[in-house]
């Protein structure tokens, strides 16, 4: 691409990240105002975060989904690690367009859909509905995002070194941990995270999957913001906007790093 | 047997957890609803045998979907949900387009921070970006604020709770999605391929038009189908941007089955949601699957 910047890609720029941005820093400003009115200025204060940690209904509903998250997204992350093994790897077998069938459909299949589908499932089979059915739930779709992080990794990665490790005597397990899987490992951390977020983020299939005492975060903050704006609710948004910040921030700068090493190693087993 | 493992779990799992329960939607579908728990009739009846299979497919009907074109609610709601999806679809690219090119024209150094900036509210939670715009949209809130304060209008406009909070709500969410294709495939444009027409006498904007704009193309359309697909099924957006005459069919479902307590309705409205899906997500498939032989 030619690298002619023009007046007009920067007024797009600027335009463009204030239509992004912009009602997140409001969001964020009016967290700290004093009044219970969100739209009025009435000065600055930290009280509504205060009230947010004194309400247990938000803590209990944060724990919750704290639990659904980090259980459905290590489950998923096995599991989609070990479909996009079989995408890329396992060469032909019975019922395979079937399977990468199943691996694609649920990205693109609308959330109402699927929770519905679950719920269904769940009620013809009797299973109480709580924390467990959410984890399925959440499992289920989010283990083929995994996949499709994980295995466009792998169709990248050279195949020789598994088959070298293998002829040097190790067992098929052994040359998974030890050659391919450090060699995935930043796809299978980023599956992983994105699995952990797309959990954290669920609304649709959550209600129909969760039961009564299984309120998870965003169906809280749903019924909440049903009834209009609330500056606890401000509060809270920004404390999660926060950490997906950091830790938005955090992984690149570490990737950047992993980067950089990578390079220096490769340069200098070139000079030897 | 290792292999037979790992393609077994997995494989297993999505049976169970996706495939089975389309069935049981699609076997729903087919039966009428009742007050009963749950609420519809007929259930299979294992304890019976073959007997009860039988008298359960015997009871099946396609009562529901006669249903679904004889009360207008269904097939407006149908409809209404596919322009919304396209218009939007049309805003993402409007706006997107501009951004994408913004970027791909910045210096290499600045390039993966404007990807960042474009990828953090992606992480960022749905819900949250979507509610952060009824503060900003309501009749007390910040844009009438700012608008009747620098003297546009005197009266507050109506915004939250109609239509055009629901565009700008999904514009603002899928924006993302069609920024990052578009931006993939300009940014591989070669950028000797457009000096090399400036200097057989193209204007840039002959320029743009002849090189920039067909070469980005497949991100165009793979950006329009990532936008488009999920918009139609959409309940968030329209509950909390929409106001009551917003008639999306992600909405109808959720109602239908929370409110009405009608799964059989529910469950056919679903079947057919997934039937209009099935024609955008066949032609995704096949135009990336043309990207990639095109690329190799």
């Amino acid at each position: 691409m030619s690298r002619k910047f023009t007046w007009f890609n920067a007024t797009a720029l600027t335009l463009g990240f204030a239509f992004l941005y912009i009602p997140m820093i409001v969001l964020v400003v009016y967290s700290f105002n004093e009044s219970k009115l969100v739209t009025v200025w009435a000065g600055f204060s930290t009280k509504w975060y205060g009230e947010l940690f004194r309400n247990q209904a938000f803590l209990d509903a944060a724990w919750v989904t704290l639990k659904v998250a980090v259980m459905s997204s290590t489950l998923a992350t096995v599991l989609g690690t070990m479909a996009a093994y079989v995408l890329v790897r396992a060469g032909r077998f019975h019922g395979r367009t079937l399977f990468s069938g199943m691996i694609y459909a649920p990205l693109v299949m609308p959330e109402v859909i699927t929770g519905l589908s679950l719920l269904l499932l769940f009620i013809s089979l009797n299973i109480p509905r709580g924390v467990f059915t959410i984890v399925l739930a959440h499992t289920t779709f989010s283990m083929c995002y995994v996949s499709v992080v994980v295995s466009s990794r792998l169709a990248s990665f050279d195949r020789s070194l598994e088959e070298a490790a293998l002829d040097l005597g190790c067992t098929p397990f052994d040359a998974f941990r030890s050659v391919t899987l450090p060699v995935i490992a930043p796809a299978v951390i980023s599956g992983w995270l994105l699995a952990f977020t797309l959990s954290l983020d669920d609304l649709v299939i959550a209600s129909f999957t969760s039961g009564p005492s299984s309120t998870t975060l965003p169906i809280k903050i749903f019924s909440a913001v049903r009834l209009g704006v609330s500056p606890e609710i401000n509060a809270l948004s920004t404390i999660m906007i926060a950490i997906v910040t950091v830790g938005v921030i955090t992984a690149s700068l570490m990737s950047k790093r992993a980067l950089v090493k990578r390079q220096r190693d490769e340069q200098r087993a070139f000079q030897q | 047997m290792r292999r037979f493992t790992l393609i077994a779990v997995p494989y297993l799992w999505l049976l169970a957890l996706f495939l089975v329960p389309f069935g049981i939607v699609f076997k729903i579908s087919l039966s009428d609803a009742a007050l009963a728990i749950p609420p519809y009739t007929p259930t299979l009846d294992l304890s019976e045998g073959w007997a009860g299979i039988k008298a359960l497919f015997a009871e099946l009907d396609f009562d529901n979907f006669v249903w679904l074109t004889q009360d207008d609610l269904y097939w407006r709601a149908y409809l209404s949900s596919l322009q919304i999806a396209l218009f939007s679809t049309l805003g993402c690219l409007l706006v997107g387009f501009p951004i994408a090119y913004g970027m791909a024209n910045a210096s290499e150094s600045w390039r993966p921070t404007l990807m960042m900036l474009v990828i953090l509210p992606f992480w960022t939670s749905f819900l949250i970006r979507v509610y952060a715009w009824i503060g900003i949209l309501s009749t007390e809130g910040l844009l009438n604020q700012f608008l009747m304060t620098i003297g546009i209008i005197s009266e507050p406009l109506q915004i939250l709770n109609t239509n055009k909070a629901v565009y700008i709500g999904i514009i603002y969410t899928y924006l993302p999605f069609m920024i990052l294709p578009i931006y993939a495939s300009l940014e591989r444009i070669d950028g000797s391929l457009l000096e090399a027409a400036e200097d057989l006498g193209c204007s840039r904007l002959q320029a743009f038009w002849l090189i920039t704009v067909p070469l980005a193309r497949p991100g165009v359309i793979a950006g329009s189908f990532l936008v488009f697909i999920p918009t139609i099924g959409e309940f968030v957006i329209p509950s909390l941007l929409g106001g009551s005459r917003t008639l999306m069919i992600g909405k109808v479902l959720w109602e239908e089955f929370f409110s009405n307590r009608d799964w059989p309705v529910a469950s056919a409205v679903a079947v057919v949601l997934l039937l209009i899906l099935v024609i955008p997500i066949v032609l995704f498939q096949r135009n990336e699957q043309k990207q990639r032989e095109a690329e190799q």
